[in-house]
């Protein structure tokens, strides 16, 4: 098989294999490049005024101004990007951080003891149905304005993918291995650190994906409402003064930062995990 | 003197309808380096009685005892083989081989390094030593999940079913390894199989089980010379034995079907 692949590509002309080495790179931008251009056709051909729908090069020039502060075409908020987006992305480790750690806690004890999961999980289920954000009000009256209120709430949010999950991941340990251990001599603390963990580690990670993405979608809500900085903050605030591009620009840095952050931890995933590859179905080319 | 012994045992699982016999006043003695196969329809407890002596599950009347002392726990003294292998997926052969060796309780056992290298040579597993679980065949799975357990030199093995998931070819080629490595080591052995074939070709003694309860049914001593070859399947004793328990245990197989259906 390997040896037919080689002959191909050396036998193949130099425009085709250039073709071929940019067909991925083609798949990927295919889509976020249309959007792009409907969406610019759509601002230029002036169904709506241009200030309500600015169009992707408005927010590209506001954009870079938001962050560099060279042009003033962001008026007020020219060049205060990297403080807002500092302050985001604090809160959001700093919430992720303790729900997580909390959450994995919580998913190890219900999973690992039935009195445990007769203790604390049906609390878990019943908090887990209220909205992150129906906590809003009572989080503000417990710890004011400020950067508590917000961690508090990312924090919450954070918690529950990682607890569920977790708690899923012990649950579903093949017994076998769990036998096996026991049968060879492993006490208490190395069958957690040398079976469970491991072998639960595909669903903690699971959980820990979701932690993040909710936590990007609670700094929104929690600068919103309860703090004076970050790109949720940014976001409202140019909404009060009808600067609907800032408003896009937040919202995509938002989007990309988020998305960053999932990355690093897919990374972190896809390292740890490497073994699970093996066992999974990952797709067809 | 028996390494393992068993007076008048029993097993009695609660389940929602009601309780159910798994084994009734059963009673065998083991003796040391001694080969041990069970055989019998699916059902008859030849497993429960492998979890009992693991120490996995424990007797509800009767003694089982181990060196003479009672089983409490499974331990390494007494390595077990499962048929599902119990290899862990994120670690290659090579540090499956070596988990066992690395837990506090086997320190004592020596360097993990080195007892790896003679168990991956022993095996044949070197050349896949890197190998993760998912990339090896269903007869490597099996002989590096015999190589983690030997690697902590357990006195006794004991065995469910472990070839039951390999295709006759990888099977047979698996009873002569297991064999070979019971003839180096020679250790006490029990494992449990429904294959009857298997069940006479390894053992000294082979103990045929009955289903509901689960009983002795009787014990054969197999009287073929050891080391066994292959074609020792062919002798005329070898197949006088067979269709003795093949009798016996479709015997039981027929009546155990009749009593159900009855």
């Amino acid at each position: 098989m390997v040896a037919t692949a080689n002959n191909e590509a050396t036998k193949q002309s130099p425009a085709r294999s250039l073709a071929r080495s940019l067909a991925r790179p083609a798949q990927y931008a295919a889509f976020p490049v249309a959007l792009l251009v409907v969406w610019q056709v759509c601002a230029q051909l002036g169904f709506v005024r241009r200030n309500v729908l600015p169009a992707p090069t408005d927010v590209a020039i506001v954009w870079f101004d938001l962050i560099t502060g060279a042009t003033d075409a962001a008026t007020r908020y020219s060049g205060t990007w990297l403080n807002h987006a500092a302050a985001s992305i604090w809160r959001v480790f700093a919430g992720f951080a303790w729900g997580v750690a909390l959450g994995i806690l919580a998913g190890l004890l219900i999973g690992l003891s039935r009195i445990m999961e007769r203790v604390l999980d049906p609390t878990i289920q019943v908090l887990r149905n209220v909205p992150v954000t129906a906590w809003v009000p009572l989080s503000l009256v417990f710890f004011g304005i400020g950067n508590a209120p917000a961690v508090f709430l990312i924090g919450l949010g954070a918690f529950f993918p990682a607890a569920v999950n977790t708690t899923h991941g012990v649950r579903q340990i093949n017994t076998t291995l769990v036998k096996a251990a026991r049968m060879m001599g492993a006490n208490e603390r190395e069958l957690l650190v040398r079976v469970i963990l491991p072998a639960a580690l595909p669903s903690i990670m699971t959980g820990v994906r979701l932690s993040m993405g909710i936590a990007w979608v609670l700094v929104v809500v929690a600068e919103i409402l309860a703090v004076r900085s970050g790109l949720g903050y940014l976001l409202n605030d140019a909404y009060l003064f009808y600067r609907n591009d800032v408003v896009i620009a937040a919202m995509l840095s938002i989007g990309l930062l988020g998305f960053i952050s999932d990355r690093l931890v897919v990374l972190v995933r896809d390292y740890l995990l490497e073994w699970n590859r093996l066992e999974t179905f990952s797709g067809q080319n | 003197m028996a390494r393992i012994s068993l007076r008048h045992v029993g097993k009695t699982f609660a389940s929602r309808h009601g309780n159910v016999t798994a084994l009734a006043d059963i009673n065998l003695d083991i003796a040391d380096q001694e080969f041990i196969t069970i055989v019998g329809a699916s059902g008859c407890g030849k497993s429960t009685l492998l979890n009992l002596l693991a120490g996995f599950e424990t007797a509800t009347s009767g003694e089982v005892t181990f060196d003479d002392a009672a089983i409490d726990g499974p331990g390494p003294d007494r390595g077990v083989v499962f048929q599902q292998t119990a290899l862990f997926p994120w670690l290659s052969v090579e540090d499956n081989i070596a988990f066992g060796l690395r837990l506090r309780a086997n320190r004592h056992r020596g360097a993990p390094h080195v007892i790896v290298e003679r168990m991956l040579a022993r095996t044949g597993l070197a050349p896949f030593r890197l190998r993760r679980p998912a990339e090896l065949s269903g007869g490597m799975r099996q002989r590096a999940a015999i190589a983690s357990v030997l690697a902590i030199n357990p006195s006794t093995l004991l065995m469910d079913e472990p070839f039951g998931a390999l295709d006759a070819l990888t099977r047979s080629v698996m009873q002569d390894f297991l064999l070979e490595i019971w003839e180096e080591e020679r250790k006490t052995a029990l494992l449990v199989t429904h294959d009857i074939d298997e069940a006479i070709y390894l053992a000294d003694r082979t103990v045929l089980m009955t289903a509901h309860p689960g009983r002795v049914q009787e014990i054969i001593r197999v009287d073929l010379p050891r080391p066994r070859r292959y074609d020792m399947r062919s002798a005329p004793r070898f197949i006088a034995l067979r269709d003795h328990v093949t009798r016996v245990i479709r015997d039981e197989a027929i009546r155990g079907a009749a009593e159900v259906a009855a």
